[in-house]
Formats: structure tokens, sequence, C-alpha cells
């Protein structure tokens, strides 16, 4: 499969990355490249092969529903680019919420 | 059936709901934190509800029973396989980037919830398409006044347990949904699944609707049917706004069709969201390419498996929902199926509070009378649950038998309940401090044989066939004695008349 | 007493005995890294004070008679992937330079908690992604057997400083073999443990499934003693093994006799570089007469290992890295001026770039100045790979052909016990030789992504020199859980040998 620089600028939008054009050229070169090294995977015959998403075979962990001690405000915060003390602050979110 | 508005218009409605309800879990989805409601901004908080960088997520035993005993209670199929998928935007009150959820496999699917209405109006049974387990997102505060001023983000409710449920689009009107939400309300509280407060965010609804529209075929023959865009609608705080604004749609869809003609799929679906003061939907802002989640398994977490014998014990523990409640309720204790479901909606307390009053009077109609004339009533005037009455069903029971027993008549009971509230008094300590003794036959007879004295005409009337003259005595009975039971008075007057 | 050529096993025993203080023992350390990471820049934080005031400590209990835990006075470099609320932890990334995690990781903890002197932080590949040190926002690692060269990747930093007797143990993670290949290039020893075997709570993730935390030191003895401390159940961690943690140290004894060690024609293919052929072929001789027996085995789904990492790492990536938007920590972009949109319009950054709205300009912008060159490919990749009508084509596939190399190791081992080969097909290359070239950088990986794959265990250590005089990894791979028989089988084999104590001219 081919990649465009039209597909890679939509990739980039999709991962909030601003590429500027000479970027997205060098981005769009470079993926190329890797997308046609990935794609031999095509030559191998999978058709009777289950996914394997994770090494483990583990199933079944849980946890207690037992409250355990929280941050507090100033520690989950003490990395925030900006805080009012209370809150995280953000450039202004208009319209609905993203959830759920 | 279907309701009066759906024949009268000339669309069928169509009707599907998006349900979020947050589990009544002590812990987050994936931490330790707390779920309580209204604590300060970013207080109950960690590195895992945080997002922060190498946090990592286990699962709560707890929220995943009860969303369970949801599908269970919602009669979905329970996969005896399932995981966790990560659903992937960028949104400020989605710390990790991604929403942990269920994709391609959710732990329940295709189940149904009927709803009937009392008065008749409707029947409606809706299909239940999934229900899946996730984790809600945080909270972003923004002062529309301030204009540009920044967004404040509380991240409390991040991780938060929520069951998404999805029905079929199988609603008709907006009263159907209205009537449909309040039964999956009260069936989730009744499990103690959820308190589905609305206005603390545990229970949300989006509600998806469009219009089929018959059209006229050739030569007046039946036409097919014409189907508008559907349009999801969000932003709607409470019930009475879902019927709101799913009435407002569907007419905002009518006219737009007549003037546009567009039908589903020749337009990208639309949201709205509702403007309860202003009573209209409004579409909102086209987000760009948010439809491309990407999903795929989440690799921090692993699958869970459920055995038919695990299914099978947690539909034993999950106690009886309210359908299957009202038709037991009358069938036991023989009241009218409106009885049933005026109390099976009021809660299980409720219930059982009845139940322990019909069981001590042991009779069912009586017991019911006085729980909805009685009880109820104050209870509304009062507010308040149940647990918290003043007046135990015992209480309650000892005036419904010195009722029947006729040491006094129903009226004077009543006021003897509203003694016992008032003063949280035993009711024999209410009964003798009202100076209300049963009076005694030879008294009841004496008091009569006087009264027939003073009243000839009374008499006479009598005598002449018009036994209701006799009403008039009761009056003059209680005034001399106010404990005197009425229907003895009139007894006891009519023999002597007879006897005349 | 020279703490510097005392191994880690002999050095705790020396704290303990009192024949070395816990404070001797680290400012030596201390200052060999002041007289020699001006030149290898194996630390992107040293803790001086830190370290002192907790030796000083671990002293004075030892003095009243107080318990001591297993690593009393150990000074332990820690990569800086890992969490520590006492040190920013920045994984080499512009994104986290002021970030200050609030809490230990769950390896961090162990050390603490085993009276370890956590000494400083170390340089690594921005988030872990690279396979030379090249990648680290701040600054490059050299390799300490030659300055010109690189120290390999990702755990660069953490295999340079032990290699220059900066720290006597270092703590790596290995998504593709970033434990084992620096371990190869700098002539130390290095295990990549079965996943879940070391709790990854606080580990900052690449990718979720293959990440594993290991030790890296100079002999397989000094990793089994550090395994005793950082292996074991965390309950704080969905995808830990609820084992028991094995006596690694103790097992060490048992001997090698019958042991069959698999050996895989496909690893001596064109690419592998004749210097190293031969010392790994040496390595097979010397396990033949130690008892062992050599077995050919095929894993015949290995040639695709590269493209199927390619593939699931950059895809957990593209999910675990989304978190590095500037909203809640990490780098925030300054706002920009008249870079309004109209709505609709995208977030794309074409020139006189627009953007939606202040808040995704944010987004696009942190995110950009934020990670480096590197980290925005694969979080590109793996974009790309999750995205609607490429999923399967892409990332299902992958996890399809994972299944079948895992399935190659579980075929294999029905007949061996271990399979032997080279860690990385060249000893250590030149900086800037592979740093254009993503493609020839990710070959680096060869030998090694496979065990990360199929989730089992892996160890590198050095089998001999090239003549130029740098270092030869030999790596040993086994099945889930075997790596009482990794650990035992290196430690037969530097009893034989002494390549590992070795060190590179690196004078004061
Ligand atoms: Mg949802
Ligand atoms: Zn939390």
């Amino acid at each position: 499969m081919s990649l465009s620089r039209q597909d890679v600028a939509k990739v980039a939008s999709l991962a909030r990355l601003a590429l500027s054009a000479d970027d997205l050229d060098r981005m769009t070169g470079e993926l190329q490249k890797i997308v046609g090294l990935v794609s031999q995977l095509a030559e191998v015959d999978t058709s009777s092969v289950a996914p394997l998403a994770h090494p483990l075979d583990a199933e079944n962990v849980f946890r207690a529903d037992e409250p355990q001690p929280s941050l507090t405000t100033a520690e989950a915060l003490q990395s925030a680019p900006r805080h009012d003390g209370e809150c995280f602050l953000v450039p202004a979110v208009l319209g609905e919420s993203g959830a759920a | 059936m279907t309701t009066p508005t759906a024949t009268a218009a000339p669309y069928t409605t169509i009707i599907g709901l998006e349900v979020h309800v947050q589990l009544q879990t002590r812990t987050k989805l994936f931490c330790g934190c707390s779920t309580r409601f209204g604590g300060p901004p970013n207080t109950q908080v960690c590195p895992t509800c945080l997002g922060l960088p190498g946090s990592l997520p286990v699962m709560n035993r707890h929220a995943f029973d009860l969303a369970v005993r949801a599908a269970l209670a919602l009669d979905c199929t329970i996969a005896p396989f399932t995981k966790w998928d990560r659903k992937n935007y960028f949104y400020p009150d989605l710390p990790k980037g991604y929403q942990i959820s269920q994709y391609d496999l959710p732990f329940s699917s295709n189940g149904q919830l009927e709803v009937v209405d009392p008065k008749g109006a409707f029947a409606r049974n809706v299909g239940i398409i999934r229900v899946h387990l996730e984790e809600d997102a945080g909270k972003s505060m923004h002062d529309e006044a301030a204009g540009t001023a920044d967004t404040r983000i509380d991240l409390n409710r991040a991780g938060t347990p929520l069951c998404e449920i999805v029905t079929q689009p199988d609603l008709r009107s907006p009263q159907e949904a209205r009537a449909w939400l309040n039964e999956l309300k009260l069936l989730l509280v009744y499990l103690g699944v959820s308190d589905c407060n609305m206005q603390e965010g545990s229970l949300r609804v989006d509600a998806n609707v469009n219009l089929h529209i018959p059209l006229a075929g050739e030569g007046g023959a039946e036409g097919r049917v014409a189907k508008t865009p559907i349009v999801e609608i969000k932003n709607m705080n409470s019930f009475r706004s879902v019927e709101r604004a799913l009435a407002y749609e569907a007419a905002r869809q009518w006219e737009e069709w007549q003037a546009t003609k567009a039908e589903l799929g020749t337009t990208p679906k639309q949201t709205r969201g509702w403007d309860d003061p202003a009573g209209v939907t409004r579409a909102q802002r086209h987000k760009e390419e948010s439809s491309d989640y990407r999903y795929f398994p989440d690799p921090d977490l692993v699958p869970v498996t459920v055995t038919a014998a695990e299914v099978a014990a947690a539909r034993a523990a999950m106690g009886d929902p309210p359908t299957v409640l009202r038709k037991a309720l009358e069938a036991k204790w023989k009241i009218s199926a409106y009885d049933a479901d005026v109390l099976v909606n009021q809660g299980r307390d409720l219930v059982a509070w009845f139940e322990e009053l019909a069981t001590l009077v042991g009779e069912g109609k009586v017991a019911s009378n006085w729980m909805q004339q009685d009880v109820l009533r104050t209870l509304n005037e009062r507010g308040g649950t149940i647990g918290e009455f003043p007046v135990t069903p015992a209480a309650v029971a000892d005036i419904i038998g010195r009722v029947q027993k006729g040491d006094f008549d129903t009226s004077r009971g009543r006021e003897i309940f509203a003694a016992v509230l008032a003063s949280g008094r035993p009711v024999a300590d209410v009964v003798a401090g009202m100076g209300i003794a049963a009076v005694s036959d030879d008294d009841l007879v004496a008091l009569c044989r006087e009264l027939l004295a003073a009243n000839p005409k009374v008499v006479a009337d009598v005598r002449g066939g018009k036994e209701q003259a006799a009403a008039g005595l009761i009056g003059q009975a209680k005034k001399k004695n106010p404990n005197v039971n009425p229907a003895k008075v009139r007894q006891i007057c009519l023999d002597l008349i007879k006897g005349m | 007493m020279q703490p510097l050529d005392l191994s880690a096993v002999d050095l705790v025993a020396a704290v303990r005995q009192g024949d070395v203080s816990a404070v001797q023992c680290t400012e030596a350390f201390l200052k060999r890294i002041e007289q020699v990471d001006g030149r290898v820049n194996a630390f992107l934080k040293v803790d001086r004070e830190g370290a002192l005031a907790r030796a000083a400590a671990i002293d004075a209990r030892r003095k009243a008679g107080g318990p001591l835990g297993p690593l009393a006075g150990l000074p332990v470099a820690v990569k800086d992937v890992l969490c520590t609320a006492d040190m920013p932890t920045t994984c080499a990334s512009r994104m986290l330079e002021n970030f200050l995690p609030p809490y230990d990781a769950e390896v961090v903890r162990r050390l603490r908690a085993a009276d370890a002197v956590i000494v400083g932080k170390t340089n690594m590949d921005e988030f872990a992604m690279g396979g030379s040190n090249e990648n680290s926002a701040f600054a490059t690692v050299h390799n300490p057997w030659d300055l010109t060269r690189a120290p390999g990747g990702s755990s660069g930093g953490s295999a340079a400083c032990v290699a220059a007797d900066m720290a006597p143990v270092a703590i790596g993670s290995d998504t593709g073999g970033s434990i084992r290949q620096p371990a190869a290039l700098c002539g130390i020893t290095g295990l990549k443990p079965t996943y879940g075997t070391v709790s990854r709570r606080g580990l900052i993730a690449f990718a979720s499934s293959l990440d594993q935390i290991g030790p890296m030191a100079r002999s397989a003895a000094d990793c089994a003693l550090v395994m005793e401390t950082i292996a074991g159940h965390d309950a704080g961690d969905s995808t830990s093994l609820p084992h028991a943690v094995p006596r690694y140290t103790e097992l060490l004894e048992q001997p090698l006799t019958g042991l069959r060690i698999g050996r895989v024609a496909a690893h001596f293919a064109e690419g592998l570089d004749p210097e190293v052929a031969r010392g790994v072929e040496e390595a097979f001789a010397a396990f033949k007469a130690a008892g062992a027996t050599i077995h050919e085995v095929e894993l015949p789904h290995a040639k695709y290992g590269i493209p199927t990492y390619y593939l699931i790492a950059p895809c957990e990536a593209s999910s675990n890295l989304a978190r590095y938007d500037g909203a809640h920590y990490g780098h925030r972009a300054e706002p920009g001026k008249g870079h309004r949109a109209e709505p609709g319009k995208g977030h794309r950054a074409e020139p006189g770039t627009t953007f939606d709205s202040p808040l995704a300009e944010m987004y696009c912008r942190s995110r950009a100045e934020g990670f480096g060159p590197e980290v925005k490919r694969r979080i590109m990749l793996g974009t790309y790979a999750l995205s609607a009508g490429y999923y399967d084509a892409y990332y299902a596939k992958a996890l399809r052909v994972r299944r079948l190399i895992r399935q190659d190791y579980l075929d294999a081992f029905q007949q061996v016990d271990l399979i032997g080969g080279p860690t990385s097909a060249t000893a250590a290359f030149a900086l800037g030789e592979k740093s254009n070239d993503p493609l020839a950088m990710y070959l680096v990986d060869m030998y090694t992504v496979t065990a990360n794959l199929a989730g089992i265990g892996g160890i590198s250590f050095p089998c001999g020199f090239t003549k130029a005089g740098l270092p030869i990894g030999f790596q040993l791979q086994g099945p889930a859980l075997a790596e009482p028989l990794l650990l035992r089988a290196a430690d037969r084999y530097q009893r034989l040998t002494d390549w590992h104590l070795r060190r590179p001219k690196l004078p004061a």
C-alpha cells in the first residue's frame, strides 16, 4: 500500500502532531520506506492463525473495591504547565465534552 | 399498541437510547481513588486516574460484578470471554489520551427491557444491543462569560466506572422514551447497581431519533417509507428534558423533511445539543476525524472470563427486578396492577415496608390502601425515604386492627395516624390521650335510646321506610361521644326502631 | 579495598561485613562518575547528596545493629524511564524535561527497600525508542570501549555506566532488545526477563505488551543478585505474574551437565559480521566443553520479527504517548498568534499553519516541539497502522505473525533447553553511522525482538572481542520463566572465561 503526502498529513492530524511542509515531505518519504518494510508480512499465510495481542495467558486479574490513598492536589498538579492550585488549566474548550 | 401522537402524526418517530450509568462502587474502575461526588477538585486522583507516565490500571472486581448484574437484569447474554480496548481521542478531560472501554467483545449483549404504561397507552419491549463497561472522563469547566479564559480541568470523576447501555431503535414516542428511562432507573436502583442520580451525573442519556414517513405510492397504493437522517441528541439533564428534546426534534425533523426531503444516508450523522431553557436542539460543531478512535486491545489489562456457573450465581444473588415484583405483589396480596405498580415504583425499601404491614394486617388490600392514602401521601409531603419514616408498619397495623375491631372508624384512624406521626408516641398512648376508649355496647344502647327519644321524626321516617334518615342520628351521637363507632350507632338505632 | 573492582555480590558482602562502608562505596562510584562521565554522558542526573545521605543512613543502621536489606550499600543506576519521586524523570525527552513524578516505580521502591543506593538516572534513547542512544534529547552517550562509537540502545546509558565502572549495577528496560543489545555493545551482562516477571508499574510505557525491566551488570551472578530484589508479583500491575521469586543466586550452583542449547542456522546468514560470528561459535564450543550439547533448531518466522515488531510497538506507542499533550504535565507550547482557523479546517500544519482551536494548537505544537524525530516517526506509523481501513492489514496481521513467532519458540523448546546465538549482528558501530537511516537502525534488533514478541527471557553477555577491541555479545534465550537457567548458563560460562572481567581503558 502506498502512502501519499496527503495520507501522512491526515495521520499527523489524528496524532495531533504539527508538521511543517518540510517535515511532511521528509516524514512521507520515511514512512513510505517503513511501510514497505512492514508490508513484508503480507507474504505470511496467517489465514488459520488467531491474533496474539499479548504474550501473557493470564485472565481475571482484579482488585478489591477498597479505597487507597489519593495524591494531594499539590502533588497532582506539581508538574502541570498551568494550574490555579485546584485545577489544571488548558486553552478554552468550547462545546461538548469528548466523553464518554 | 401505539401512542395517540404516533397514530395522529403523518410519521412514526423512531428512537434509540444510549445510557451511561455510574456504578455504585466505593472506588474507581482502575484505581483506589474514591468515587464520592462533590469533593474539592483534584482531591480524588492518583497516578493511574491522572494518566501519569508509568501508571497502570487494575480492574475493580465489584464494578465488574455490578455491571454483570445490570446486564442480567436487562436480560442480556453474558459473554464467556471479554476484553478491554482503548478508544483513542484527545480531550483534556481524558488524561491518558484514550478511554478504556470495550469495542468488539463487550461483556454482554442482546437483552431487553419492557415498559408498560399502567394506564394502558403503550407497552413496548425495547431490545438492548449491548451493555459494556468503561471508565468515565473528568470534568471540563468553562466560564463562557469570561470569553477566552482557560478551561479548568477536574479529574476527580476520571476513571469512575460506567455501564454503557445501548438500545435498539424500538421506542416510538418521547413519552415512551421517558417511561422506559424511568423503568430502567427503577431497575438499576432496585438492584443496587447505580443511584442513577442525574443531577450528579450518575445517569446520562443520549438519544438517536429519526422519522419514518410513509409515502403515498402510485395511484394511491401504499408506497415506500422515507427515513429522515438520524440525529443524536446530547446534553439532556432530566428525563423530562429527554421527552421535551425528542418531541422538539421530531417536530423539527418533520419540518425539515417537508422543506428538504433529505433522507437517511445523504448527510453525515448530526449531533445536536438540547438547550433546556430555550427548549430547542442546536447543531453541535462537527469534530474532525472524531470517529477514527483507533480501538485496539489494552495491553495493560488482561481479559475476563465468566463461567455459566458464575452467571447463574450472579443471577441468583440479584433479587427480583421490578417487573417480577409487581406481578408477585399482585398475586400474593390480591392488589390491583395499578396499586402494585405504584408501590414497586417507590423502590425496594417501600415494598419491604408494605409487605411487613400487609403481613401484620393479614390482608393486602387494606394495607395497600393505607400505604397509598396515608403513608405515601405523608411521605411525599415530608420528603425523605421510607427508611427515615417515623411511623413503623407495626404502628399502622395497630391502627388498622383497632378500626377493624370497630374501636373507631377509618377517619378517626387517620387522625390517630396523623397524631402518631406528629408526636412520635405509641398508638395506645395517642388513643388514650385523645380520650378514645372503646364505648361499651350497653353505653351505646343507652345513648341510642336517648337519641331516638329526642328525634321522633327520624324514628317516624325510618319506620316509613327511609332508613337513610338514621344518618342524622350519627352526627348527634358523635357530638355526645366522639368515640362511638358510627356504623354501630346506625345498626343499633335501626334495631331499636324495628323493635319499637 | 577498592569498591570499583568488586562485583556487586562481593560489594554487598563487604558492606555487610563492615570491610567497606556504604558511604565509601558510594563515594568511590560518585568520584568515578565525576572523572569519566563528561566523556561518556551515561547519566542524565546524578543524585550526589541523596545517594550519600542514603548511604550514611545505611551505615548508621548497620552500626546500631539494625537490619540491612539484601542490597545494602550497593550503588545502582536507574534508566530514566523509571519514575522516581525525588528526581526528575525525563525519558530523555524534551517533553518530560521538567516532569517530577509524585511516585516511585515499583522497581525503584523495591531497590530502596532493599537498601540499594540509587546514584542517578541514566541516559537513553528518547522514550526508549532507538538502538544507539543517539535519540536522547539531551546528550549522546559514548561507548566506553571507543568513544567514537555508539553504546547501543535504548538502555545505552545504563550499559555504558556499568562498562565504565560508574556503577556496579544498572537497571534497564527492554522492548525489542534495549537491554541486551547495549549490553553486547558495551561488553556487559544484561538480562531481559520473561514478560511479567518484573513489575512495569512506574516504567514509562513504550509498548506495554513488550516492555520489560531487567538488570545490567558485569556478570550473570550480579544480575541474579539484583533479580532477587526487583522480580516478583505486584498487585498493582495486572500483567505481573503471580509466581514466587526463585532463589536466582542459589540456583547458579547447579551444574550444566546435559544442557541442550539450540543453534539457529539462519542467525549465521548474511548480515552477521564475521568477527561476531567467530566469537559466537567459540562460545558454543565453550558451552560444549562445559558439558552442554548443541542442536540445530529452526525459528522459521523469526525473519519476520522486525516487521512484526515495527507494527506492534508503534501501534501501542502511538496510544501510550497520546498522554503527552501539554495538558496535565510535560512540555506545553507557548500560544501562537493568529493561528485561528475556520472550524473544520483541521489541525494540519501546512505553511501558514492553522488550527481548529487554541486547544488543538496547544496539542499539535506541544507534541511537535516535545518529541524528537524517531518518536514522531513511530507515533505516525502506529497511528496510521491502527487507523480506519488499515487495522487488519497491519496491526491485526502483525498479531497473527506474532503468534507464529511464539509458536516457533514453543516448538523449539520441545527440543532444546535454551537457544544461543549472536545478540547483535555487529560490534559497536560508529556514532552517526546509522542515525540518518531509520531502517538500518531498526535492523540492529533483529536477533532480540522475537523474545519480546514471544514474551520469553533472554540474556546477553560478552563472548570475545573484535580485532578493534570491541566486545562481542552472546545471547541465550529460554522458555518462559527460564531465568534461573539463563543466569546459571551465563554464570557457568563466566566461571570458565574472563571476557566479562575485561574493562575498557578509560583513564580517570
Ligand atoms: Mg461510552
Ligand atoms: Zn486514582
